[in-house]
């Protein structure tokens, strides 16, 4: 058993700090909309689809300078947030949170929206005849159906948020115990000299910790897929 | 009471439907493809028509000049599908608690009494993946009872089921219809079905309504032939059971002061029954008959002939009051001389009575 140092110990909570808050703030949004998505139509709908799916399609770079331009200290959004709740992302956690979140986000949205999509609007309507209303009918029946989906997004969106690197690194720095995460940690020792095993070290930090979450997940899968399928 | 006039289309099917209907069963009869499931979504409010008005119970749900349409949730119509449509991660007992969560079904004894009447106590603990067909079927239609509806419409019930289902749900479904206090609309294209649990008999075809009246006055009427098929067309004669042979194992069923000899049913003396008697099943004799096997001989007036292209031809005869529908060659009908107003004798085999589509009415 290895013991970690303060600055791994550091970077490993953190990392999981901002890869929890990034997906508990981003999964409801994109449930809401894959849910959008999958069962609405409205004007627009093409367009909503193409601005979700940007952080996937531009250079992470790109979205970090934008969140940057956005949400800095003196950004548009960053002065109005800063001032009227004391928000502040730029060179925070919170900023990282926010960078490995929307980079989260498209990858959460699909995965949900396909499950959404998958469930019987059939059922759907049959609870209406039963006088249900229809946000009983989304908590009893499309959500639970699309709980394996949703499982998978948050997962997917986990991943990804642990690991984000580029749109971070450019919107919020590389500042020990408060901006650098595992990935942005190894990033800084493969640039020092003589930094291979610190590098090396934090690799397998990461590996572990991916691989303890996936084994976690692939288990409430079952558990899920076994509920639903009801031929147990 | 049910009052559906409205108009609309499905595809490429326009609808127009207008009938209305009292207490009891109603059945909604037609061919596959007529338009009988889009117009009982219409009711129900999961399609929407052009125009027209819904009214169940004199309140409206459904009223284009007005401006009404209620959601599908506030109509409070149970809908049993012919796919059951349970929630396939629920159990039995979750998808019936939601029902009566929903209905404010707060009665524990109602749940008791929906539970026992379709026999699904066993399922309680189970998912529906693992039900068969026919329970499937009994679960959905209890859910349906449980939301507390004021009509239930039940959609092909039984059409997803094989033979043996059908007729392990049947019995279920005729203690439905004699003890819901609710109007019953029975989507069905079997005739069987039909005239074995409705009271009311609409006739759809081609997205129409083209009849609608008592299931006895409709099935004997000789002019939809199309519409419920020839070789099941036929006539409902209501009677009273007065008797059983045990030797020969023969019931006696009273029609109009006559006697019928049918096989053997379980149904008390004194109980009002229907049956149904197929068109081709009859013969009719003019004169003096003897030496004939055939048991049940009934006096009955000729009121109208149609001859159609081919060997057939349709008799519509009365005994009494009730309508009796006759299939014969239109060589016997020009042979024996038959004409509207003339008298005859209609011969019907005991054994072409099946038992199984002789049904108590519950009024005794």
């Amino acid at each position: 058993m290895i013991t970690l140092t303060s600055a791994e110990w550091q970077a490993l909570t953190l990392t999981l700090k901002v890869a929890a808050t990034a997906l508990a703030v981003a999964l409801p949004v994109a449930v809401f909309a894959g849910y959008a998505l999958a069962r609405w139509r409205f004007p627009g709908h093409g367009l909503v689809n193409g601005v979700i799916h940007m952080p996937l399609v531009l250079p992470p770079v790109v979205t970090g300078y934008v969140l940057l331009i956005l949400f800095g200290r003196s950004g548009p959004v960053g002065s109005f947030l800063e001032s009227t709740f004391g928000l502040t992302f730029a060179f925070r956690w919170t900023g990282a949170a926010l960078a490995a979140g929307i980079m989260a986000f498209p990858l959460m949205v699909r995965p949900i929206r396909l499950a959404i999509e998958a469930v019987d609007p059939k059922l759907e309507e049959a609870a209406a005849t039963l006088g249900l209303h229809r946000s009983i009918v989304l908590a009893i029946v499309t959500l639970p159906l699309a709980l394996p989906g949703i499982l998978a997004a948050g997962i997917l969106g986990f991943a990804k948020a642990m690991g984000e690197f580029g749109a971070t690194i450019t919107f919020v720095s590389n500042i020990p115990g408060e901006t650098r995460t595992l990935a942005l940690a190894v990033y800084t020792a493969a640039q020092t000299p003589d930094g291979e095993v610190a590098a090396f070290r934090l690799t397998i930090i990461s590996v572990v910790v991916a691989f303890g979450a996936l084994i976690a997940s692939e288990a409430v899968a079952r558990r899920l897929a076994r509920r639903i399928g009801g031929a147990a | 009471m049910i009052e559906v006039d409205i108009e609309g289309s499905a595809g490429d099917l326009p609808i127009k439907a207008n009938f209305r209907s009292d207490a009891g069963v109603t059945a909604l009869f037609g061919h596959s493809g007529a338009g009988k499931s889009t117009i009982t979504k219409m009711i129900a409010g999961l399609l929407r028509p052009e125009r027209g008005r819904i009214a169940i119970n004199g309140e409206t749900l459904f009223d284009s000049g007005e401006g009404i349409d209620l959601p599908a949730r506030r109509r409070r119509i149970g809908h049993v599908f012919q796919e059951a449509r349970l929630f396939p991660h629920l159990t039995v007992r979750a998808n019936l608690a939601f029902a009566r969560w929903a209905g404010r079904t707060i009665d524990k004894t109602r749940f008791k009494e929906v539970v026992e009447l379709l026999g699904i106590q066993s399922l309680l603990s189970r998912r529906p993946g693992t039900l068969s067909g026919g329970e499937r079927q009994r679960v959905a239609i209890g859910r349906a009872l449980l939301s507390s509806p004021r009509a239930l419409v039940m959609d092909e019930p039984l059409a997803s089921l094989d033979q043996g289902r059908k007729s392990e749900i049947l019995p279920f479904l005729d203690r439905l219809c004699h003890e819901a206090k609710i109007p019953i609309l029975y989507v069905s294209h079997a005739l069987e079905e039909v005239a074995r649990l409705a009271d009311t008999l609409v006739v759809i075809s081609k997205g129409e309504t083209v009849a609608c009246g008592s299931t006895a006055d409709i099935m004997t009427r000789l002019d939809l032939g199309v519409a419920t098929g020839r070789h099941e067309a036929g006539s409902v004669l209501i009677g009273r059971v007065t008797g059983t042979d045990s030797r020969w194992s023969l019931s006696t069923i009273g029609v109009e002061g006559y006697e019928l000899q049918v096989p053997v049913t379980g149904i008390e003396p004194g109980t009002e029954v229907r049956l149904r008697v197929r068109a081709r099943d009859v013969s009719l004799a003019v004169g003096e008959v003897s030496g004939l096997s055939i048991r049940n001989r009934l006096p009955v007036m000729v009121e109208a002939i149609t001859s159609e292209t081919g060997p057939y031809a349709e008799i519509l005869c009365r005994i009494g009051e009730q309508p009796l529908r006759v299939r014969l060659t239109r060589a016997s009908v020009e042979e024996l001389g038959l004409a509207p107003g003339g008298e005859a004798l209609a011969l019907i085999k005991t054994i072409a009575i099946d038992r199984r589509e002789i049904i108590g009415s519950g009024n005794v």
